[in-house]
């Protein structure tokens, strides 16, 4: 994989534990996420997106616990620090951005002392100088008038401006790694466009590495350089963008870009993924995608892939790809029929 | 598709007072929806879009009198919906009905789905008691659910499967008109795509209308005929949907449909970035709303309030309120920011 890896997330593992019941929330997670260069993770809802950046920052709570793999960050594996260790780096050299942010704001606190607080934990900065860099960092983000509005409290702002509110924290000690969990999922689409320009200015100035989680394929095509598709608490394809949606190979990617809505032809009918995601305990033990793939077989459902590369930087779980796979049946990934 | 006027508002207000002071008197209005009319002719989809708060689902519930409306005039099928008492309105209810965003909470979670069904069709005595079994069953296949299932509570159900529910619902009385108020938003795509391909099957089979609401402009691109452009309280721009992707004209519809991200990688987008948040539908700016954030507004926008007009070079239906159309139209008004 390339060489230049910020952070190296292999086989994390985090599950919850409820009456006895072990919930795979995140089942073998492994993608890299190269210096500088923003990395999207896509995928259905309750696939594990949140609960792998939770792990990789260890903010999971009771019942939760991660149970597994390595989260390598500049070459030191965070897994083996200490609390105290994991306070000085979140924050500080990894921020994240949550997807609701009246959740993440202190609704006590004026906009000026939370943005004060991250500089005085992480670098000692006082209140005076604190102040001055708060309201220099609302600037950057766009907020107008930012002397006002570093007194005000949260729901004094609108949803765009609390969103950006949390990016100027997040940004605050100007982090390596930013991890955007679906920073603008809550917002208006021409907020979300000046939100995305806005974090891609600061990456090409900090020259900061990113991951982005969303369910917009938009977005990802927009922000992102190398894509994570999950599915069941697994990394189903991993690819560089250009190549996910030239080429998908996964057929739950396929049947994500055909689910779409297309913008260039007239269609009568879309191209749904049959079914929906099972319960956790109706989840075939092979390939978590069997029960909804047009294309498994038995050998699927009994068998779980290995994520296996199929090129520089581009790897993919699913049997269709490998050896075993018997060939009897055509494998119409690429082109899947159309009803018209 | 046919011509016949489905559903006819006019001048529709909708204006929720704001209480304060001592004596909790009314100090000042939201203007939710602000003097709006358009029609919606039978067997076709009309889409309402805008941002967060410019008074969609506010529209929608108008309509159905959820909240009575301040002024203004709602034709249905030729009855005036505004003028019904209480009963006959509740019958009227059977041709109009609404699937809302969150199926969750628009679901009774104490009645089983089987429950909810046959006291829909009770209140509008559709079906004979005795058929009513039989037509959960059909109901609950054609939505592309297991009959067995009608027996479970919507607890025991996927949000897209509880959406599924809420349009057999919807369904289950037999209606003309459908407002589907963000019906598939919180879905992932895969399941949307389910629902969308349902709902345009249930248009074609059954005739019916829907009036759309959604913020999702890739979805209203692929569900509707007609779409309406609301921006704090008030439609900027009507027209088919041809039209109004292919030949965009108000500055507002101009950058809401720019600022859709694409999913092409490889296609790069020329995006107009507003500037600024949406005001407060309390005060709304003067003149045209969107002039705060315009990038061609000029003094007059500030001080005169345009109206929905058609010009020669656009489609029959297409109307625009903006001073500046033809000017911008013809490269003749440039941007002032
Ligand atoms: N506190 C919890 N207790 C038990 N299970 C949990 C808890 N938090 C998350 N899970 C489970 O973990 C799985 C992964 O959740 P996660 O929040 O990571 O999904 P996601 O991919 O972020 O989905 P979304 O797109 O809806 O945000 C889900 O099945 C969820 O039900
Ligand atoms: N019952 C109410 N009382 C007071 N104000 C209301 C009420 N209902 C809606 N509003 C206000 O009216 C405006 C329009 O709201 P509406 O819910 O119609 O917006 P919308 O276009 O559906 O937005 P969204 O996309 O967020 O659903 C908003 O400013 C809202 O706060
Ligand atoms: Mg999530
Ligand atoms: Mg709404």
């Amino acid at each position: 994989m390339q060489s230049e890896s910020i952070l190296k997330v292999k086989d994390l593992k985090t599950s919850f534990f409820d009456e006895g019941n072990e919930i795979k929330a995140v089942d073998g997670v492994t993608f890299d996420v190269p210096q500088g260069k923003t990395l999207g993770i896509v995928g259905e809802s309750g696939s594990g997106k949140s609960i792998s950046a939770l792990s990789i920052l260890q903010l999971i709570d009771e019942p939760g616990k991660i149970i597994g793999g390595e989260v390598i960050f500049k070459g030191k594996n965070l897994l083996e620090n200490s609390d105290k260790e994991m306070r000085k780096i979140r924050g500080n050299q990894i921020s994240m951005i949550f997807q609701e942010p009246m959740t993440s704001l202190n609704p006590t606190q004026t906009v000026g002392q939370q943005i004060r607080e991250a500089y005085k934990t992480h670098q000692g900065i006082g209140k005076k100088e604190g102040n001055k860099k708060a309201i220099e960092m609302l600037k950057t983000v766009g907020i107008p008038s930012p002397e006002r509005r570093i007194d005000q409290y949260p729901f004094e702002l609108s949803g765009g401006m609390r969103q950006r509110v949390m990016i100027a924290m997040a940004l605050a000690c100007k982090p390596e790694l930013l991890i955007a969990d679906e920073p603008t999922t809550a917002l208006d689409v021409t907020i979300q466009a000046q939100i995305i320009e806005l974090i891609k200015e600061l990456q090409k100035d900090l020259g900061m590495s990113v991951i982005m989680i969303t369910h917009d394929l938009g977005v990802i095509a927009e922000t992102c350089d190398y894509v994570a598709v999950m599915y069941g608490g697994k990394v189903v394809e991993y690819r560089d963008v250009i190549t996910l949606f030239k080429d998908p190979k996964h057929p739950y990617t396929v049947g994500l870009l055909n689910s779409l809505p297309r913008h260039d032809i007239e269609q009568e009918e879309l191209i749904p993924i049959k079914g929906t995601v099972p319960s956790p305990d109706e989840m075939p033990a092979g390939c978590r995608f069997a029960s909804r793939c047009p294309f498994a077989t038995e050998h699927c459902f009994v068998n779980l892939p290995e994520l296996i590369d199929i090129e520089e930087n581009g790897q993919i779980r699913c049997w269709i790809y490998t050896d075993e796979w018997d060939g009897d049946q055509e494998v119409k990934v690429y082109e899947p029929e159309r009803t018209s | 598709m046919s011509q016949k006027e489905l559903l006819k508002v006019e001048n529709l207000k909708q204006y929720f007072p704001i209480k304060g002071g001592v004596f909790g008197r009314t100090i000042n209005n939201v203007k939710a929806v602000d003097n709006i009319s358009f029609t919606v002719y039978e067997g076709e989809t009309v889409s309402i879009v805008g941002e967060s708060g410019c008074g969609k689902s506010t529209t929608g519930r108008s309509i159905l009198r959820l909240d009575e409306p301040t002024e203004g005039n709602v034709q249905f099928d030729g009855v005036d919906l505004l003028s019904l008492n209480k009963r006959k309105l509740r019958q009227k209810r059977k041709d109009l009905q609404i699937i809302f965003q969150d199926p969750y909470a628009s679901l009774n979670p104490r009645q089983t789905v089987s429950q909810m069904l046959n006291e829909a069709m009770e209140i509008q005595n559709v079906v004979p008691k005795n058929e009513r079994r039989k037509r959960i069953a059909e109901l609950m296949e054609l939505v592309g659910l297991q009959p067995y299932q009608a027996d479970r509570f919507p607890h025991e159900f996927s949000g897209g499967q509880r959406q599924r529910i809420g349009i057999a619902r919807a369904l289950s009385v037999d209606p003309k008109l459908i407002i589907a108020d963000e019906a598939v938003s919180a879905l992932d795509v895969s399941i949307q795509a389910q629902i969308l391909n349902l709902m345009k099957r249930f248009q074609r089979e059954l005739n019916l209308t829907y009036l759309f609401i959604s913020h999702d402009l890739g979805v209203v691109r692929h569900i509707s005929d007609r779409i309406i452009v609301m921006y704090l309280g008030k439609i900027v721009e009507i027209g088919d949907k041809k039209s109004i992707f292919e030949n965009v004209q108000h500055p507002y519809t101009k950058a809401l449909l720019s600022a859709i991200p694409v999913p092409d990688p490889e296609k790069k987008k020329e995006r107009i970035i507003l500037k600024g948040d949406v005001p407060s539908p309390i005060n709304p700016p003067t003149g045209c709303r969107f002039h705060t954030r315009c990038p061609f507004a000029t003094d007059k926008c500030r001080k005169e309030e345009p109206v929905l007009r058609n010009l020669d070079y656009m489609e029959e239906n297409h109307q625009v309120a903006c001073h500046y159309v033809k000017q911008i139209h013809d490269g003749e008004h440039k941007q002032v920011y």
